[in-house]
């Protein structure tokens, strides 16, 4: 059993180690190593309650970590306040969607734009050619170009979790966090979205936590398989589907 | 749900406009300088509930505690009046002459400190503006910086507001006490106790209103009035969108309360005294109901708001004293159950259908029906 894999040392993004989080004396992330390359995509599995979304928030600063650290593109993660660890280019999907229903899709998108985050930036923030064009492009991309003037709360759910990944795109983020970006998807919606995956893993490394093994297959370069906190496999998903750990406590037989 | 920001962009010009009409045409036409002069007091609960809207109705932030901003605007520009009422020539039979007759009252025999710089009316502007803007930005970090919020945001302004409430009346060699400062009489010789200055100074609250109700408009408009709703819906995703939520929260708390404090200052020029009585819990309390009633997302409804509420406690309080607490209390509880949008959501609720029977009213008025009356409804 490999429990780390050694980085190929430029490529590395994101370099997490020893990453341990106690909820009084439960160790949700325990003794944790995980490395992600520049522009690849990872797909975190196992059963419920292994510490995959905890893992997730311990990057964004969502959770504080009691030991370990987490470095991304050389900066220390774990003491910064959430909306600069955003601004160092790391973005996350809840597992819900997480999107202003009150607002226009436009408008969403427009808010998730990097400009004008200081409290006197947003009071004089203009809508340029630069935001129109950059939030019709991101539409495009996201297949909701034709409802901009909608108000978010009546899209679907499928729409709406799109949405929110258009949302992170603005943003331009070198790492993308997507926690369960499927879950409650039809069929036809998942392979969307598997679409849309790969294409903006291009110029950006993804950790995309999922259940689907089918939807996991067709988008992971890696997969790793987490336990109790640890990481009980990693590498391509059929060394990790044929791992006989991992059949025992998660895929079943 | 688009009608929130829709409504006020296409609708808003055309509403302020009506209400500039009726504050500044129709109220001093209707009534006599006695009901005017209560309607401008109405009106200085009217910031308060501007305020409001910007910090409840779109930021989520619900302070029960604005008495304190009103009443520390208030009482700056009380104790520049009184500075002034209290010439050594009027004050002569005081055992010190020249200090405020409450200080006199109280053995003091030297006008303290923190008193001298209020001698100048720059000064005492500046501090009704600061002082109470000051007070907000420090609890706001405090608070905010820590992410308390909601109830208990709530509670601590209701404390603060007791605490100031305690310390006024308690320390009344230096504020008059639970009276308060009274007999306020000129500003710069110009006495505001007169006829003239009664409409003037009613003029002047309006035109001050109005143009709060531009600046709030301004920044309701702009990208942090869509924050203050995005946060006010998903607070996680703002921050999570690179924003220090804790950053627009404490802006908006402190322009909420320094609205708060014009609205004081302007109170004690008209109604010519302050007391801690516009400062404590109840007081804090029923301007949160003022804008509850008139609509809390809308900046208007609120200023309404405070006119029908604080006309109705007038009317009722001259009628039923007894009462008007239960009634009030009442009135807030079937706001909130059945109307949470206030009036304005009422309105905008039933706005197709007031639409239609305006222009049955209209048609039935001229045999063709006016065009730009019609417009003019949807504009």
């Amino acid at each position: 059993m490999n429990m780390t894999v050694q980085p190929i040392s430029n490529q590395v993004v994101l370099h997490v180690e020893d990453l341990t989080v106690s909820f009084d004396g439960f160790k949700a992330v325990d003794k944790l190593n995980l490395y992600i390359d520049r522009n690849e995509l990872r797909v975190i599995i196992g059963p419920n309650g292994a510490g995959k979304t905890t893992l997730l928030d311990l990057i964004c600063g969502r959770t504080r970590a009691t030991d370990g650290l987490i470095r991304f593109k050389g900066r220390e993660l774990t003491k910064m306040p959430e909306h600069q660890i955003v601004r160092a280019g790391v973005g996350r999907k809840f597992q819900t969607p997480s999107i202003y229903e009150n607002l226009t899709v436009f408008e969403n998108l427009e808010i998730s734009y990097p400009g004008g985050r200081s409290v006197f930036g947003a009071l004089t923030f203009t809508r340029t050619r630069a935001v129109t064009d950059r939030v019709q492009q991101i539409a495009e991309q996201i297949l909701l170009a034709d409802r901009l003037q909608e108000c978010a709360e009546f899209l679907s759910h499928g729409q709406k979790q799109r949405l929110e990944i258009g949302m992170l795109l603005m943003q331009e983020p070198e790492l993308l966090m997507l926690d369960e970006p499927v879950a409650g998807m039809s069929v036809p919606e998942r392979r969307q979205t598997a679409e849309l995956l790969r294409q903006i893993c291009k110029g950006r490394s993804v950790i995309v936590i999922e259940h689907d093994m089918e939807f996991v297959r067709s988008i992971a370069h890696k997969v790793t398989v987490m336990h109790q906190g640890k990481v009980l496999a990693e590498g391509p998903m059929d060394q990790v589907q044929a791992d006989p750990h991992v059949i025992e406590v998660y895929l079943g037989h | 749900m688009k009608a929130v920001g829709g409504f006020l962009r296409k609708h808003d010009l055309a509403g302020i406009l009506v209400l500039a009409a009726i504050l500044l045409v129709v109220l001093p036409l209707m009534l006599d300088l006695f009901r005017l002069n209560l309607v401008g007091k109405y009106l200085t609960y009217a910031f308060v509930a501007v305020g409001l809207v910007l910090c409840w109705g779109y930021g989520g932030v619900l302070s029960l505690g604005q008495g304190v901003f009103f009443g520390l605007g208030g009482y700056c520009m009380a104790m520049f009046l009184k500075l002034e009422a209290s010439d050594p020539a009027s004050t002569k039979i005081q055992s010190t002459p020249g200090i405020p007759d409450f200080m006199d009252w109280n053995q003091l025999t030297a006008l303290p400190w923190f008193w001298q710089p209020f001698h100048s009316f720059t000064f005492t502007l500046l501090a009704m503006l600061l002082i109470p803007g000051l007070l907000a930005f420090v609890i706001g970090i405090a608070m905010f910086k820590r992410r308390v919020g909601g109830v208990y945001f709530a509670i601590i302004t209701q404390v603060i507001a007791a605490i100031l409430t305690i310390l006024i009346i308690g320390q009344q060699g230096y504020t008059g006490g639970v009276n308060g400062m009274t007999d306020l009489k000129t500003l710069h010789g110009w006495d505001i106790r007169s006829d003239s200055a009664r409409y003037l100074l009613y003029f002047l609250c309006c035109a001050l209103l109005i143009g709060g109700v531009f600046l709030a408009r301004y920044v309701l408009g702009s990208k942090l009035g869509k924050l203050l709703l995005a946060m006010r819906d998903k607070e996680e995703r703002v921050r999570f969108s690179g924003y220090d939520v804790a950053e627009f929260k404490v802006f908006v708390f402190t322009l909420a309360a320094m609205f708060s404090a014009v609205g004081g200052a302007l109170f004690t020029l008209q109604v010519g005294f302050m007391s801690p009585s516009f400062v404590g819990i109840v007081p804090s309390i029923e301007m949160v109901i003022f804008t509850a009633v008139g609509g809390r997302a809308s900046i208007l409804g609120a200023i309404y708001g405070s006119l029908l509420v604080n006309w109705a406690k007038t009317f009722f309080s001259e009628s039923f004293p007894q009462l008007w607490l239960l009634f009030m209390g009442g009135l807030f509880i079937a706001v909130v159950m059945f109307f949470p949008n206030g009036l304005a959501g009422v309105l905008e609720q039933h706005r197709v259908r007031i639409g239609e029977w305006w222009r049955k009213c209209a048609g039935r008025l001229r045999p063709t029906p006016a065009v730009p009356l019609q417009r003019e409804n949807h504009s």
